[in-house]
């Protein structure tokens, strides 16, 4: 195989240029959000004693699972050895180093005492899954950090011994950071829609997609900024294929979730309302999480892209992608908001009212801050990964692109 | 008597952690007036003469003077300050819904009362120690009231779930929340089975030092600690023997010659959601 070479983007366009100061803008735009929320309190959010964890936790476990799905692409170079992929791992680190530090800027700034930041740091409850977190999601960055620094070493990287080493760390880390994030649903033992072992495969399956897909979208946003073929259509090829598994993957984890409830009659109140009555959440559960997430994903990268097909396969790519991505807020919103939504069962087999709204559904809106905090995370990791193609050879060099 | 200090300008503040901190009674500092420029050696002999007066007050007077305006607190019982709350005793409530009155919420407005909350008027958002539950049996339509707040559990969920260790259980059962670390991430919430914590969403004014609180923490029934470490009953509890009802009873669940344990031997009880293995401090009669 021909050498691999790297490059830093140095010759801006327009477009660079635009998208640097839109997400520049989008993160002013969300830290003013933020200091609004702070300064008035929760009460200017749609949030509510029911609905703890709103729209900016929707966007914050969404990036964080993207976070750890990113560094797929490095992983299979490393760890599995594939050479075909080798050229995107730099890219696949640094991007998934930025995807979590946006999710945990957002997690941060959604804090009540946002300010309390170094107590989370220094003093810690180990029997928290949140706790274990904090290792969890800081040892990420330091060993990502780490294993791009053995890819990137001349030394280091001649050898691959290290990159090897070190991709397997990562590769095992990234593992146990998803399933702690899935487990910091998995452990809540009284909310109905939670409390299941499978949400930790669960979110290493959908991170696998989520990362992959932002992976490709910020490969053929680089395409277009460097004017070259960074993927060769092979490697499209594979990237369709990848997406066609790790939908299927996040479709049969979430087929046994659901079915497993079912089984339990106790569960059939909340599976009622998730998949049949819950309004909106119903919707982002068929509508957004199935279909567009998943099912019509796998439709386009299956039968539609290719030679001679509906889409080229770069096209195809992009579209699946961005559906895969719409689809995991979806997911993320009805396993957040609805999972939430569905009241407490105090007395199992009665019926309960009370002045603090018990024995009903929770109503959520999402206000506009919170929306644009949630963004402001998604900009924050865009913009890190930007400049970080800019000051550091991330991006391999490919072929110039025809017109 | 160890005494603690709590400045009202605090916006939160104090819970106490198992030490001997537990009887805080809160006193105001007599502080001079910050705009007092004192050059007068005379006036200089007469203020320091006044802060004297003023420590020796807020120290060995007021406690006494705190404590008589607590009502039927018995200070006796009050396990001295300097001792640690021990795991020999275990505080808990029974509560007979037979004799909750529907429609009563007397309760609900000692509690707020007592530990300056505000009678909701946002349910969504409102912070709510104590509520009542209206509950109706579907198959025949048999209803009944009970209150329902933190459940004081030996295995607290939320204490589990806490990054910080903010949510604690103290030795002798009560579940709190300490403000001075607690980061507002809410996860004690979504852990809770009992819906018994609230955020406090808006900033707050005029806490009660003995009761702090404050915008962006969680909070929840602390079974009126500051009453408890005083020899004394919770407020909800006092509120319902004094509408005649008496439909709560507060005490040692371990000391088997408390009434509370003397009927939770021989009436059968209920727990909420027992079946989660929280072992709850609080228990229901005819529910």
């Amino acid at each position: 195989m021909a050498r691999i070479t790297f490059q830093r983007l140095d010759d801006h366009s327009p477009y660079f240029w635009g998208l640097l100061a839109l997400h520049a803008m989008v993160i002013a735009i969300g830290l003013g959000a933020f200091f609004y929320m702070e300064h008035h309190g929760h009460i200017v959010t749609g949030m509510n004693n029911a609905i703890v964890w709103g729209t900016p936790h929707v966007f914050a476990v969404f990036l964080i699972v993207a976070a750890s799905g990113a560094l797929n692409v490095a992983s299979i170079s490393s760890v599995f050895n594939n050479l075909a992929y080798k050229p995107f791992a730099r890219l696949s680190g640094i991007l998934a180093i930025s995807l979590l530090v946006g999710g945990l800027m957002v997690l941060v700034l959604d804090l009540g005492r946002p300010e309390r930041l170094t107590v989370a740091m220094t003093t810690y409850n180990f029997k928290s899954i949140f706790a274990w977190n904090i290792y969890l999601y800081t040892g990420f960055l330091v060993i990502v950090a780490a294993y791009l620094f053995t890819m990137m070493d001349r030394t280091l990287a001649k050898s691959g011994k290290a990159t090897k080493f070190m991709g397997w760390f990562a590769f095992a880390w990234r593992l146990a950071l998803t399933t702690g994030t899935g487990s910091i649903f998995g452990f809540l033992v009284a909310r109905e829609a939670y409390d299941s072992a499978i949400m930790a495969p669960l979110f290493i399956a959908a991170s696998f997609l989520y990362g992959l897909a932002f992976t490709v979208l910020v490969l053929l946003t680089m395409c277009r900024e460097t004017r070259q073929q960074l993927m060769s259509e092979e490697v499209v090829a594979k990237f369709l294929n990848l997406i066609i598994i790790f939908a299927l993957a996040v479709l049969y984890f979430t087929t046994v979730k659901h079915l497993t409830a079912l089984y339990a009659s106790e569960h059939h109140g909340v599976e009622a309302f998730i998949l049949r009555d819950g309004g909106i959440y119903t919707l982002a559960f068929w509508l957004g999480h199935v279909l567009i997430g998943n099912v019509i994903p796998i439709v386009i990268a299956a039968f539609l892209s290719g030679d001679g097909k509906f889409f080229t396969g770069r096209r195809g790519l992009a579209i699946a992608s961005v559906l895969a991505l719409i689809g995991g807020l979806s997911f993320m919103y009805v396993t957040i908001i609805g999972g939430q939504a569905y009241p407490l069962d105090l007395l199992p087999g009665m019926k309960v009212e009370s002045s603090y709204l018990d024995g009903q559904v929770a109503s959520y809106t999402p206000s506009l801050p919170e929306v644009l905090l949630g963004l402001a995370g998604v900009s924050i990791a865009m913009l890190a990964t930007g400049v970080a193609l800019k000051v550091m050879p991330f991006l391999p060099r490919g072929l110039e692109a025809d017109g | 008597m160890s005494m603690k200090f709590v400045f009202p300008e605090e916006d939160d503040g104090v819970a106490a952690r198992g030490g001997g901190t537990q009887g805080a009674i809160a006193v105001a500092a007599a502080m001079p007036p910050a705009d007092v420029v004192a050059v007068d050696p005379v006036d200089a002999g007469r203020r320091w003469f006044l802060k004297a007066a003023a420590v020796f007050t807020t120290t060995v007077l007021a406690p006494g003077v705190t404590l008589m305006a607590f009502g039927d607190i018995d200070a006796a019982n009050a396990r001295p300050a300097d001792q640690p709350v021990s795991s020999a005793q275990r505080w808990g409530l029974l509560i007979d819904a037979a004799k909750c009155q529907e429609g009563c919420s007397a309760c609900v407005t000692a509690c707020g009362v007592e530990n300056g909350i505000a009678a909701p008027k946002h349910a969504a958002t409102d912070s709510q120690w104590i509520r009542t539950l209206k509950v109706t049996d579907p198959r025949n339509g048999a209803t009944f009231q009970m209150p329902i707040m933190c459940q004081h559990c030996t295995e607290p969920p939320c204490v589990d779930v806490c990054p910080t260790g903010a949510s604690f259980r103290r030795a002798d059962g009560i579940v709190l929340v300490d403000r001075h670390i607690c980061i507002g991430c809410r996860y004690c919430m979504m852990a809770c089975p009992y819906k018994a914590r609230s955020f406090v969403h808006e900033p707050l004014h005029d806490q009660k030092p003995y009761a702090p609180r404050g915008k962006g923490c969680v909070e929840g029934c602390s079974m009126c600690v500051h009453r408890v470490d005083a020899g004394g009953t919770p407020a909800c509890v006092e509120a319902c023997a004094k509408t005649g009802h008496a439909a709560m009873i507060f005490g040692d669940l371990y000391d088997k010659n408390s009434e509370i344990a003397r009927r939770v031997a021989t009436y059968r009880t209920t727990r909420v959601r027992a079946d989660l293995g929280t072992d709850p401090g609080v228990y229901y009669q005819n529910i």
